[in-house]
């Protein structure tokens, strides 16, 4: 089997970090790879809900949207969008929610609206969606996101989504993890260095003292995985 | 009430200037009412959707709306909105104003309207920087004193879906992803509701929501009229399509020949997908 990519690489640690049994939000590309990916390995009671108001669904391919047929057809249940966003995830229902954004700051704050000012935005976004209240309604939050200094920014354009319930950050170089507030790097992937981590970084970054090295992808995990991505869907 | 033409009924329904919500949570998404929309050059519109997309970027591209409230503006699974982001950021073909709330939001704001209430409350709007850029205020709770949000109902003067089909007497009947569009109908002031076929009876379905005839203004034939969209049990999503979409779109002149070849040269939904059967070129 060749060797993984990047994507793979966090695509496999953000699943290890769902248990069996959890209940999480999942948004298409990455994330939607991860929990299906955790679901057809070591946390098959893992309940994947779609804003698209899908619970339970069990598609067989990953689809482009999160609103594609497979998910409604494969669901436990299949709820109005009020209801998902109200009695589901206000109703403090869900365990764990994927975020990505643009950008990220120092203490998990993420902005997936503008960037540039908000009246005259250089680059307009499509916005918040689901991530206000995914933030802030869930237990632990997981962002996925490429380490870039575009990305990983000392000072956000705009606020689209608080930090306070972000536990995780997967990268394409490693894992962030609040420590005393602040995002530190507590593990490198196989062959990531501290320096470049430090280099995509727009602040300066803390590092942790028993700074980890993840754990490759074992086989299973990617040859599950890759029967995963036959569909071709946008990551 | 009988089963009208599309375009009778945006005729005699949507007036310029009127706030309109097209609604579809991916599935069942008007968009032969939405082109409908462009060919009868609607003007000064205040577009309302949770999901603004394709349709949505093909209304704002051809300058049909002054306003957009929305939570997530984008080609899901693929990128952005160019004919949104040229209308935001370079104020092309004209300016658009945007009010801008989260998903929670929107549904509550839909759910208020529905039941004519004057706003919806939630939990959320939680810090941030959005909470300053739209209409939302804190309320306390008269019972437990805790802090919640309140945003003003949603009212639209016109709503318009798209679900699988009527009866003869016009109950509508949808099912699948129902997204917010019952919601929209009981909002809104006056309703199109454009299906897939007129059927002697609505067979019960599995989730299904049914929609009474008495709250509808107009039901319209418009088979395959959610494409590129899907109708749950009759055709997939046109994943293609919206990959298209993308290349389509970035280009003002590209898009406009676009819309020329496929909609305002087209006369109803038979004809954009004739339209469609010589290659799309992207």
């Amino acid at each position: 089997m060749s060797a993984h990519t990047p994507d793979e690489m966090m695509a496999v640690e953000a699943a290890r970090r769902l248990a069996d049994g959890t209940v999480c939000f999942v948004g298409i590309g990455l994330p939607s790879l991860a929990a299906n990916l955790a679901r057809r390995t070591h946390a098959p009671g893992c309940v994947l809900v779609y804003e698209s108001g899908t619970i339970g669904p069990k598609p067989p391919e990953l689809t482009l949207s999160i609103g594609d047929g497979e998910l409604a057809e494969t669901a436990d249940a299949v709820v109005s969008v009020p209801e998902m966003f109200a009695y589901w995830l206000q109703g403090g229902r869900i365990d764990v929610g994927f975020l990505g954004a643009a950008q990220i700051d120092r203490h998990g704050n993420l902005n997936s609206t503008v960037i540039g000012t908000y009246e005259q935005p250089v680059v307009r976004l499509p916005g918040g969606g689901g991530a206000p209240e995914i933030a802030t309604s869930v237990r632990e939050v997981i962002v996925m996101l490429r380490h870039s200094t575009r990305a990983f920014v000392s000072a956000l354009d705009f606020i689209t989504s608080v930090g306070d319930n972000v536990r995780v950050v997967v990268t394409d170089l490693g894992i962030l993890e609040p420590v005393d507030e602040e995002l530190t790097l507590v593990a490198l992937h196989p062959g990531a260095s501290v320096e470049q981590a430090r280099a995509e970084t727009g602040w300066e970054l803390r590092v942790a003292d028993d700074l980890r090295t993840t754990e490759p992808p074992s086989a299973t995990e990617l040859s599950t995985l890759r029967t995963l991505r036959t569909k071709g869907a946008a990551a | 009430m009988a089963e009208v033409l599309l375009s009778d009924a945006v005729r005699d329904l949507v007036r310029d200037g009127d706030t309109v919500a097209l609604e579809g949570f991916t599935h069942l998404i008007p968009h032969a009412a939405g082109h409908e929309l462009v060919r009868q050059g609607k003007r000064e519109l205040a577009l309302v959707r949770m999901t603004p997309d394709v349709i949505y970027d093909q209304l704002i591209g051809m300058g049909c709306a002054r306003k957009l409230v929305f939570s997530w503006g984008g080609n899901p699974g693929v990128g952005s909105l160019h004919r949104l982001r040229d209308a935001v950021e370079h104020a092309w073909p004209r300016p658009l104003a945007l009010e801008e709330h989260s998903h929670a939001g929107m549904a509550a704001a839909y759910a208020a309207g529905a039941a004519h209430l004057p706003f919806g409350v939630l939990r959320g709007y939680r810090g941030g920087d959005l909470p300053a850029r739209t209409r939302v205020a804190p309320i306390v709770c008269p019972f437990t004193g805790e802090e919640l949000a309140a945003v003003p109902a949603h009212r639209p003067d016109v709503g318009i879906i798209h679900a699988q089909r009527a009866d003869r007497s016009g109950n509508v009947q949808l099912w699948g992803i129902v997204g917010v569009q019952k919601e929209t109908v009981l909002a809104s002031e006056r309703t199109i509701v454009t299906v897939e076929e007129i059927v002697d009876d609505l067979e019960p379905r599995p989730g299904a929501v049914v929609i009474p005839s008495w709250v509808i203004d107009a039901v319209c034939v418009a088979p395959r009229g959610a494409h590129p969209s899907y109708a749950h049990g009759y055709y997939d999503r046109d994943n293609d399509f919206y990959l298209a979409w993308d290349t389509i779109s970035r280009d003002r002149e590209r898009f406009r020949t676009w819309m020329q070849n496929h909609v305002l040269e087209t006369a109803d939904i038979s004809e954009y997908h004739e339209s469609l059967r010589e290659p799309v070129t992207a």
